[in-house]
């Protein structure tokens, strides 16, 4: 893997912001009205750079969601650009430059197998079966479902759902992988292992994550990089480098740097509510 | 508590699906054949069923011939509605302009009567099994396309999103997406379906007063009133609804075939 040789050795506090320079995505003055007046989003400047792990974190309504539906072109700015790899949307998918989105949901075919839900986008780009099975199933082994791939979805627990939603996303090999709050439904327990996990896929590859949340103690335990958001109007009003160790155990979750993180967003957060309170 | 060895037959839901609603028919058929018996009623106002049975069997070749005719008639209306359905369906669901446009003309298919345009198709069209079959066709024709129709439409928005950021093409998005999220409500419109082209059939067939060369069990129907021949009456009744039940029975079958895999509806 790319990262590994930078990973220094004494594992020091990782800041991959400022190791990787080079911008994976800038998101310049972007807005978002809505015909009906709503100021979803209000000139949000973000940029994003190789490797990162970036939250968005904020409550419901900061346009946190929006904005990475923006970045997924499944929205289209009313104001501002986004840029891809220095270029527009259109550039994206080419070799190397490649996005996967995970929803909020699972989101899959209930009337397919596992294993062809995985391979639903390699599919939908025509690749040969003997090329996208070995694919299927390095997928579907990275999130721990390599013996579930014949069952029908409705067979699996919430958290196998989400984990074969991440290995359709994971199967496309995909450069960026964007999350929209996507254990927001799953239990406690459920989640901080989906989060382990998570974190220790990317860490071991070249893959830059956008995650969204309104989880604090999520966004920390995930992240390179927490971008704290408020509403009404939806913006960004911190940016915070989590540093840490990168591979997180239980132990990071407990840990006084952990929760000083916390309380740091959560206080960031509790400001920005009082502040425009009405 | 019984333990599972002793438990009565009909405790099992399998067993009561179909044992029970036999027992009734029975119970019922007994009850009939007792009060007839017992109150003397004369055959040529209720037969009994065992008279029923008698006729069935003598005019079999009569009957069955009669049946052959309107199932013809019926599977012909039905295959109709099943195409045409599915093709204004899909023409419905490509454009709002096109839905719009449309729709109206199919809920006017649906709030016709037959009886009262059966006439009109009989005097237009010279050949009366086609004449019959459009009848059934038109009668059959509303629950596929309003069916499949809502089908096509209720798509997962998250899936489609999904199609939408892999950069599906339109053709990709209908085969794998919505033909597949159609298939429950298109089975209902089936259901619904098979058994208005029979109604459909025979319903024409009695404004008609006949299926031309062949006659059908409708016309078998009008001819054994005329002639007071009731317990033929009945028997040909007990063959219209026999075959509508099968029908149905047909249509519940196919549908659990192809989604008892993945669907609610059909899971046991």
């Amino acid at each position: 893997m790319k990262r590994e040789d930078t990973i220094p050795m004494d594992g020091l506090p990782e800041m991959k912001s400022e190791r990787d320079a080079d911008a994976v995505l800038l998101a310049n003055q972007v807005e978002k009205t809505y015909p009906n007046g709503t100021h979803a989003l209000d000139r949000v400047r973000l940029q994003i750079g190789r490797g990162e792990f970036v939250s968005l974190l904020g409550p419901s309504g900061c346009g946190k969601s929006t904005l990475l539906k923006m970045f997924a072109g499944l929205e289209t700015p009313s104001a501002g650009q986004i840029r891809w790899w220095g270029g527009s949307m259109a550039t994206v998918n080419t070799p190397g430059r490649t996005l996967a989105m995970v929803f909020q949901e699972a989101t899959l075919m209930p009337w397919a197998r596992v294993a062809d839900n995985v391979r639903l986008p390699l599919d939908l780009a025509k690749l040969p079966r003997e090329h996208s099975m070995p694919r299927v199933q390095k997928a579907l082994d990275l999130v721990g479902l390599g013996k579930f791939g014949d069952v029908y979805p409705r067979e699996l627990s919430g958290g196998m759902q989400m984990r074969a939603s991440i290995a359709r996303a994971l199967a496309t090999e995909p450069n960026v992988l964007l999350m929209d709050e996507p254990f927001g439904a799953l239990d406690e327990f459920t989640r901080n292992k989906l989060d382990a996990d998570l974190r220790a896929l990317w860490a071991e590859r070249d893959l830059t994550v956008v995650f969204v949340t309104h989880s604090i103690y999520e966004a920390v335990y995930l992240s390179s990089r927490v971008v704290v958001m408020a509403a009404r109007p939806g913006r960004i009003i911190a940016d915070v480098p989590i540093e840490g160790p990168l591979v997180r155990d239980e132990d990071f979750r407990v840990s006084a740097q952990f929760l000083g993180y916390c309380k740091q967003l959560s206080d960031l957060l509790t400001a920005a509510n009082t502040g425009h309170a009405h | 508590m019984n333990s599972p060895s002793k438990k009565p037959l009909l405790s099992d839901p399998r067993m009561q699906r179909i044992a029970a609603p036999l027992m009734v028919g029975a119970v019922l058929l007994l009850l009939w054949q007792a009060l007839c018996t017992a109150f003397e009623v004369p055959v040529y106002l209720v037969p009994t069923p065992a008279a029923i049975f008698k006729t069935l069997v003598a005019d079999w070749s009569l009957l069955a011939g009669a049946l052959l005719v309107t199932l013809k008639i019926t599977f012909l209306a039905f295959a109709l509605a099943v195409i045409i359905g599915v093709a204004a369906a899909f023409l419905f669901v490509q454009s709002k302009l096109v839905e719009a446009s449309l729709f109206p003309y199919a809920i006017l298919l649906q709030v016709t009567p037959i009886v009262a345009i059966a006439p009109l198709i009989i005097i237009w069209v010279k050949t009366p099994i086609i004449a019959l079959t459009i009848c059934a066709t038109m009668m059959a024709l509303f629950p596929i396309i309003s069916n499949t129709v809502l089908g096509l439409r209720s798509v997962n928005l998250g899936l489609l999103n999904l199609f939408r950021l892999n950069r599906a093409t339109r053709w990709q998005t209908l085969v794998r997406l919505r033909i597949p999220s159609a298939l429950p409500s298109f089975f209902g419109g089936l259901r619904i379906s098979c058994g208005m082209s029979l109604i459909g059939a025979v319903v024409a067939e009695f404004v008609a007063g006949t299926g031309g060369t062949g006659t059908g069990l409708a016309y078998q129907i009008l001819q054994a009133g005329f002639e007071l021949n009731i317990p033929r009456l009945f028997a040909a009744l007990l063959m219209i609804t026999v075959t509508g039940v099968l029908l149905f029975g047909l249509m519940v079958t196919l549908s659990r075939m192809v989604l008892s895999r993945w669907h609610e509806s059909e899971m046991e």
